[in-house]
C-alpha cells in the first residue's frame, strides 16, 4: 500500500542507535510549539510511496546498518499512517533490519479495542520505541502540543506490559518544560516503568524557524531562548535517575 | 661493499646491497604501533618560543598585505642563498628558502612575466638585470609554450574550456623521495646516477640524449644540495647517523626542491614511518627521549608550515588562499597485512595539538578499515579538535600502488621515487556540453576582432530550432565534442610538458627518483555533476533552448523535474559513470608525451567557483556564472536524501577510469554525526 512521505534521510545518526535510514512520514495530530518540522504537519501532502519502494530505497544502505544501525520511522507522527507503518516495518523486520519508531504515542487509545489491537500488531515489528513525552502535566502538555498526555502515558505503560524496549525523549524548552518539579515528576513516572533503556534530553533549538517563515506561520516560541548547558545538564541528571 | 657505520643497528637487506630501495629498508626495520596516544609529549620550551616568533612574523606578513619580504634579485636555485634562520639557537631543524624567514624567492624559470607581475602586485620591482637576462637570453617555460601553441589551443584557453593549465607556472605534483638523502647520503645517490648514465651509451637517439642530459642535471642538483647543506654546517654526503640528522637531511632534500621549483603542489611524500625507524633506534640507544623526538617532529613540521611562494593574487583567488600542498601521507597498511602506523604517525598528527591547527603541511591519513583501533580513535580525536586531517582510502589505492605510495596535492597517488606525473589541470565538461549544443561556439567569450561569439572548436553542426532538446541528438553531439576536446586537451598538455621539461626541469626532484621512472599523464575534468544533471534534465524533463541575438543558446527553460546526481539514483548516476568512462577512453586514444600513462582526476576543490564564473547557463537550471560543484560533488543543494545517498552516487564513479583521484568535499557538523552525551 501507499503512504505519504515527507522525506528520506540516508544518514540518520540521531534517531536511534547507529547509522539509520530515516523515513519522515507526513502528517501529525499534534501542534507542538517548538516543532522544528512544521512542514510535516499536514496529512496528504508530501510524496506518495509504495511501502516496497521505501523498502528498496532503504536496503541500498544495508551495509551501513550492519554495525548496530537500522531504520527509523518518524515524522510527523508515523503512526497516523498505522497500516502503512505496519506493512513497511514488517518488511524490514522480515529482512532482519533493526527497526525503530519515533512517536508521541497519541494514536494509542486503551479504550478502543481496534486501536489496542493495531498497536499490539505493531509491537511485533518494532525493536525500539522512541517515545516522546512532551510534558508530565496533562494540562501543560495540552498548552504545549494542543492535546493532553493521557494517551502517551497509557502507551508507555502498554509498551512496558508488552516488554518493549523504549527510549524516552524529552525536549527541554526554557519556560515551558524546564521546571525542575515537572522534570522530577516525569522521572517519578518513569520509575514506574521497567523497560526504559535510555532517556534523551533534547535541547530546544531554533533551526526550524526558517521553515515557519517559508510556510507563513507565526513562530509560536518567538523570543524563547535555547537552554543553557547547565539547564541541559541538570535535566539530564534528573531524568537519568542519578538524584 | 662496506656497510656504513650510520647503518649500525638496522636490519640489512636488498636496500643495503648496492641498491636504492627505501621501501625495503622500511619493511625490514619499522615497528608497527597499535597502542594509544598516552606516550605523546607536549612541546618543548624552545619549540613554543620558536613558534611564537613564527606567529609574530605571520602577523606582520598579514599586516603588510600578504607578503613580508621578497627577493628581487637572486634567482632561486638549490644553492642560491646563504643560510637563513628564524632564531638559530632555538632551531633543531634548520633551513629556509632564502636567507631570511618569510622572504619569498624569485623563481622566473616558469615564466618571467608571472614572476614580475607577482612582485609588482606587492609593491616590489624586479632587478632590471635579472629581467633582461630572462627576457633576452634565457627562455622560460612560458615562452616555450606560447611559441608552440596553436591558435585553437589559445582559443580554448581564452574561453576556459581548458583551464588552469600549467603554462605560466610550475607544474608541481612531483614528489622527490627525500628519504633517500637521509638513508643513503648524497654521494651514494650520485654514484648510482652516474652508473645509470654510463649505461645509456651506444646509438644516440633523441630519448637517450635527453636522458643523459637530464641525469647530468640531476647530478648537478645533488651536488648543489650538498653545498646548500654545507652552508648550514651539515655534511649530507654520508647517510644520516641519528634521528635529528635523518629529519634534517630529509628536510634539506625537500628544501632544495622548493628552492628549485615553484610548483602548484609541492608534496613531501610518506616520511613519518621511515623517520620512526631512526627515532626508535635512538630511543633504544638512550640517545634520544620522547620529548626530544616530538621536538624534532614539531620543528620539522614548523618548517613545512612556512614554505611560501611568490604568486599573483588571481592565483590565490583561484585556490582560496595560498596553498603549497605540502602533503604528507601517514599510516596505511602494508601489503603483508601489518599496519604501517608507527609511533611517529601519532607524533606528526600531534603537531596539530602542540602547534595548533594548520592547513599545511596537508596531513593525510591513508585510511584502511584495518588500521589499529587506537590510531583510528586518535585520528578522530584530532579531527574533532582541529579539523586539519585529510583522509584517503588506502584500501582503494593499495591494490594497485602497493604500500609505499604517497599523495601529491590532494588525491594523486604515486609510488614514492618510482612514479612522477605531468600535471594537466582540467577540461570543463559542462562547457563541452554547451559547445555540443552551440556547435563549438563559446556561450560567453567573444572574438576580439569581430566582437561576435568566439568559435572555439571546429564548426560542428549545432542544435537547431527552439523545440525541446532531444536527448539522443544532444548525446550524439556531446560525444563528438568530447572527442574533439580530448584530442585538443592531450595535445595541449603534450606541448606544455615538453616545454616544462626543456626550460624548467625538476632536476633535484627527479634526482630523487629512479632513473627509469613511470610517468603519469594526469588529465582532469571539471563540472561533472553540472554536466550530468544537464543531461538528466534533457532526458527526463523538457528543456527548451533560449537564444541570444546571434542565435547562440545562452539559457534554458526547464519544464518538469528530473533525477539529480547525488541521490543514489541509478537513472542519473549512470550518466555520470558513462561520462567518466567515455572521456577517459577518448583521452587514452591519443599519444601522450614521453609515453606517459594517461590518468584522470575529478578533484577541483576551490577552483570550481572560478570555473563556474566562466561557464554560461546550463540545461540543469544553473545560471551563467554560478559555481560548478567541487570535484565529484553533486550540485549544491540537490542531494536531498542525506549524506549516504550523496556519497553513494560519488562512489559509483569508476576509480579505474579516474586513477588520479576523485574528491568529494563534504562538511559535517559534529552534532549531525550523532549525540555526544
Amino acid at each position: 500500500m501507499q503512504g505519504y512521505v515527507h522525506s528520506l534521510e540516508s544518514f540518520g545518526t540521531v534517531d536511534g542507535p547507529g547509522i539509520r535510514f530515516v523515513v519522515f512520514l507526513q502528517g501529525c495530530p499534534l501542534r507542538c510549539k517548538y516543532c522544528h518540522n512544521p512542514d510535516t504537519w499536514t496529512y496528504g501532502r508530501g510524496k506518495l510511496y509504495e511501502s516496497q519502494e521505501i523498502f528498496d530505497l532503504a536496503m541500498k544502505y544495508k551495509h551501513y546498518f550492519s554495525k548496530g544501525g537500522g531504520i527509523t520511522l518518524t515524522g510527523g507522527e508515523p503512526l497516523l499512517q498505522m497500516d502503512f507503518s505496519i506493512e513497511l516495518l514488517k518488511k524490514f523486520k522480515d529482512a532482519g533490519v533493526h527497526t525503530a519508531v519515533d512517536t508521541s504515542g497519541y494514536m494509542f487509545d486503551k479504550e478502543n479495542k481496534a486501536s489496542v489491537e493495531k498497536h499490539l500488531e505493531l509491537c511485533r515489528y518494532i525493536d525500539l520505541f522512541l517515545l516522546d513525552i512532551k510534558h508530565i502535566s496533562s494540562q501543560k502538555h495540552k498548552e504545549l502540543t494542543g492535546v493532553p498526555n493521557e494517551h502517551t502515558l497509557d502507551f508507555a505503560r502498554f509498551l512496558d506490559e508488552q516488554g518493549k524496549k523504549m527510549w524516552i525523549r524529552y525536549v527541554l524548552v526554557p519556560g515551558w518544560t524546564d521546571d525542575e518539579k515537572d522534570i522530577r515528576g516525569l522521572r517519578a513516572f518513569l520509575d514506574t516503568l521497567g523497560n526504559v533503556d535510555k532517556v534523551e534530553v533534547l535541547p530546544y533549538h531554533t533551526m526550524g524557524v526558517p521553515k515557519y517563515q517559508k510556510l507563513g506561520i507565526a513562530y509560536p516560541l518567538e523570543g524563547v531562548p535555547t537552554p543553557t548547558k547547565e539547564q541541559v545538564a541538570l535535566a539530564r541528571k534528573i531524568l537519568r535517575g542519578d538524584r | 661493499m662496506n656497510i656504513p657505520k650510520e647503518w649500525e643497528g638496522f636490519n640489512l637487506g636488498k636496500w643495503s646491497n648496492d641498491e636504492i630501495d627505501v621501501r625495503d629498508f622500511i619493511q625490514n626495520n619499522y615497528t608497527p604501533y597499535t597502542g594509544d596516544d598516552a606516550f605523546l609529549e607536549g612541546p618543548t620550551e624552545d619549540t613554543t618560543k620558536l613558534w611564537q616568533e613564527i606567529m609574530e612574523l605571520s602577523k606582520k606578513e598579514r599586516e603588510n598585505g600578504g607578503v613580508l619580504d621578497a627577493d628581487t634579485k637572486i634567482v632561486s636555485q638549490v644553492n642560491s642563498h646563504e643560510a637563513g634562520y628564524i632564531d638559530k639557537k632555538l632551531e633543531k631543524i634548520v633551513g629556509l628558502q632564502t636567507d631570511k624567514p618569510f622572504k619569498r624567492a624569485l623563481m622566473p624559470f616558469g615564466g618571467i612575466k608571472m614572476a614580475e607581475q607577482a612582485l609588482n602586485m606587492y609593491g616590489y620591482q624586479i632587478d632590471p638585470e635579472v629581467k633582461e637576462i630572462f627576457v633576452k637570453y634565457r627562455k622560460t617555460h612560458n615562452d616555450g609554450v606560447f611559441d608552440a601553441y596553436t591558435s585553437e589551443m589559445r582559443r580554448a584557453r581564452t574561453a576556459h574550456i581548458l583551464t588552469g593549465l600549467p603554462d605560466t607556472y610550475g607544474r608541481g605534483r612531483i614528489i622527490g623521495d627525500y628519504r633517500r638523502v637521509a638513508l643513503y647520503g648524497v654521494d651514494y645517490l650520485i654514484r648510482k646516477k652516474e652508473e645509470d648514465k654510463a649505461i645509456l651509451d651506444g646509438e644516440m637517439t633523441d630519448d637517450k640524449i635527453r636522458a643523459r642530459e637530464e641525469i647530468a642535471e640531476q647530478i648537478k642538483a645533488l651536488k648543489a644540495l650538498k653545498e646548500m647543506a654545507g652552508k648550514y654546517g651539515y655534511d649530507i654526503s654520508k647517510p644520516a647517523k641519528n634521528a635529528q640528522e635523518a629529519i634534517q637531511f630529509l628536510y634539506f632534500g625537500y628544501l632544495g626542491a622548493v628552492k628549485d621549483q615553484n610548483g602548484a603542489a609541492m608534496s613531501i611524500g610518506r616520511n613519518s614511518t621511515f623517520l620512526d625507524i631512526y627515532i626508535e633506534r635512538d630511543l633504544k640507544n638512550g640517545t634520544l627521549t620522547e620529548k626530544e623526538a616530538q621536538e624534532l617532529i614539531d620543528q620539522f613540521v614548523m618548517k613545512l608550515r612556512i614554505v611560501k611562494f611568490m604568486r599573483i593574487q588571481s592565483y590565490n583567488e583561484l585556490f582560496s588562499g595560498d596553498p603549497t600542498w605540502v602533503t604528507e601521507s601517514i599510516g596505511g597498511m602494508g601489503v603483508d597485512g601489518r599496519t604501517l602506523v608507527t609511533k611517529n604517525s601519532f607524533r606528526i598528527l600531534h603537531t596539530l595539538v602542540n602547534l595548533g591547527p594548520a592547513p599545511e603541511p596537508n596531513l593525510t591519513v591513508l585510511w584502511s578499515k584495518n588500521l589499529p583501533e587506537n590510531f583510528k580513535k586518535f585520528c578522530a580525536k584530532i579531527s574533532i579538535d582541529t579539523s586539519s586531517i585529510q583522509y584517503e582510502s588506502d584500501d582503494l589505492m593499495r591494490p594497485e600502488m602497493g604500500d609505499d605510495y604517497a599523495i601529491a596535492c590532494c588525491v594523486s597517488c604515486m609510488r614514492v621515487g618510482k612514479d612522477m606525473q605531468f600535471f594537466g589541470a582540467r577540461a570543463n565538461l559542462a562547457k563541452c556540453l554547451l559547445y555540443a549544443i552551440n556547435g563549438g561556439v563559446d556561450e560567453l567569450a567573444k572574438d576580439k576582432v569581430t566582437g561576435k561569439p568566439l568559435q572555439v572548436a571546429p564548426k560542428f553542426a549545432p542544435i537547431l530550432g527552439d523545440g525541446k532538446l532531444d536527448y539522443d541528438e544532444v548525446m550524439d553531439k556531446f560525444d563528438t565534442m568530447m572527442t574533439w576536446l580530448a584530442g585538443l586537451y592531450v595535445n595541449t598538455l603534450n606541448l606544455i610538458h615538453y616545454m616544462h621539461d626543456k626550460y624548467s626541469y625538476e632536476a633535484l626532484e627527479m634526482a630523487l627518483h629512479d632513473t627509469e621512472v613511470r610517468r603519469f599523464f594526469a588529465t582532469g575534468i571539471a563540472g561533472l555533476s553540472c554536466c550530468v544533471d544537464s543531461l538528466s534534465a534533457i532526458k527526463y524533463a523538457n528543456v527548451y533552448p533560449i537564444r541570444n541575438e546571434y542565435g547562440i543558446v545562452t539559457d534554458y527553460r526547464i519544464e518538469g523535474d528530473y533525477p539529480k546526481y547525488g541521490n543514489n539514483d541509478d537513472r542519473v548516476d549512470e550518466i555520470a559513470v558513462w561520462i567518466v568512462k567515455t572521456f577517459m577512453k577518448k583521452i587514452r586514444g591519443h599519444h601522450t608525451y614521453r609515453n606517459s600513462v594517461p590518468t584522470m582526476s575529478i578533484l577541483t576543490i576551490t577552483s570550481n567557483v572560478v570555473y563556474g564564473k566562466n561557464t554560461g547557463s546550463t540545461p540543469d537550471g544553473r545560471k551563467a556564472g554560478q559555481p560548478l560543484a567541487p570535484g565529484a560533488n553533486p550540485m549544491h543543494g540537490r542531494d536531498e536524501n542525506g549524506a549516504l545517498a550523496s556519497l553513494e552516487s560519488v562512489r559509483k564513479l569508476p576509480y579505474e577510469y579516474a586513477r588520479d583521484g576523485i574528491s568529494n568535499t563534504f562538511s559535517i557538523t559534529p552534532n549531525s554525526l550523532g549525540k555526544d552525551e
